[in-house]
């Protein structure tokens, strides 16, 4: 345990239809990190997602339909502003993210504004392989390059931000398909934010298909490329001065 | 004649990347204009290309497949504006109601807060 445990800190679960998941996710996260608050936004479920998060002790947050992780994580940020947190750290609800790494993701704010808990960093079993594996290297380096620091796992969802992240996050989080991960990172950094990464290994899903589909490797290594160049191009948008 | 349409072309193009790195155009709709703005650059830079389209499918005449082709794109992206619309509307009116129900549980709870009605604004 570490100093930094006496900030309140937010632990934010962006879930869609993870039924299966969520209850046993959220009280993984409680019994790791007790003093820590667990909000849960439900996407847009037509499972009974909202209630299996309530029954295990989180505060759900229920969105009218479905907007994406992008738009769950926003709503969550801006829970995280309005409700004066220290620190918001993002937890998939599938299982992947171990909760017991939740401290560690959150120690590197001790030296950065967004700590990424990155796959095969050093750690774990975690391989990909083909034009999926070429689109993580690649976005890594520019990634790297633009952030200048060494981050290996740049679409990770496992990531914490501070205040000043979170700040930035509620002004500009896009709702699009790797812009959550890519371009929000992107606009971070060009905002003058720094980041960090921090070894974490992955687990297996529970329940459920892994969203890894060998067919739309090739797709996605194109969108990552199209989403990178225009990431890279936009002008920041920097965040409000007075907060609502 | 083929000048003028080519930096047409490109001012189109042009166009698009301007409205995406603004954030006026969401990238699954600039993909598409996207890929429509270079697939014309290329007819325009080698017109027997469009020749020689025309003949591999059978059409006699080449500017007459132009034409199709125009015709059906324009009708799938106005079809699909459509579905776009009508899903727009229909999470419109979900959140309409959500607030609808929001602000009937806040009177309920807030009754010192006296209800906005339409005549008061």
């Amino acid at each position: 345990m570490t100093a930094s445990t006496d900030q309140r800190t937010l632990v934010i679960v962006p879930a869609w239809n993870e039924q299966a998941n969520i209850a046993s996710t959220v009280r993984e996260i409680r019994s790791a990190t007790p003093t820590f608050d667990v909000v849960v936004i439900d996407d847009g479920s037509t499972d009974h997602t909202a209630r299996e998060a309530r029954d295990a002790g989180a505060v759900v947050l229920q969105l009218p339909f479905n907007l994406g992780v992008g738009g769950a994580m926003r709503t969550g940020f801006r829970y995280a502003e309005r409700h004066d947190y220290d620190r918001a750290i993002q937890v998939d609800a599938d299982g992947q993210h171990d909760p017991a790494d939740i401290l560690r993701v959150l120690d590197g704010l001790e030296r950065a504004d967004i700590s990424i808990g990155a796959r095969f960093a050093e750690r774990g079993e975690y391989t990909v392989r083909g034009p999926r594996r070429w689109a993580m290297v690649l976005l890594a380096f520019v990634l790297s390059r633009i952030a200048r620091t060494k981050l290996t796992d740049v679409t990770s969802g496992f990531r914490a931000a501070n205040r000043r992240a979170i700040r930035q996050y509620v002004a500009y989080y896009p709702a699009e398909y790797l812009g959550d991960t890519i371009d929000s990172l992107v606009a971070a950094v060009h905002s003058g934010l720094t980041v960090t990464q921090v070894p974490v290994e992955m687990r297996q899903r529970r329940h459920g298909q892994p969203s890894q589909r060998p067919i739309g490797a090739m797709v996605y290594l194109f969108r990552s490329v199209f989403a990178l160049v225009f990431a890279v191009l936009r002008q920041p948008v920097a965040p409000r001065e007075e907060t609502l | 004649m083929v000048v003028v349409i080519t930096a047409m072309t490109v001012l189109f193009i042009a166009v698009v990347v301007l409205m995406l790195l603004r954030r006026q155009l969401q990238e699954k709709y600039a993909v598409l204009w996207i890929v429509v703005g270079v697939a014309m650059l290329v007819l325009e830079v080698s017109p027997p290309l469009l020749g020689w389209l025309a003949s591999a499918a059978g059409v006699q005449v080449p500017s007459n497949l132009l034409f199709f082709l125009g015709i059906v794109l324009l009708l799938g992206v106005s079809l699909h504006l459509s579905w776009e619309l009508s899903r727009a509307e229909d999470e419109i009116r979900r959140v309409a109601e959500e607030v609808t129900l929001l602000r009937a549980e806040m009177e309920r709870i807030t009754p010192d807060v006296a209800p906005t009605d339409a005549d008061d604004e």
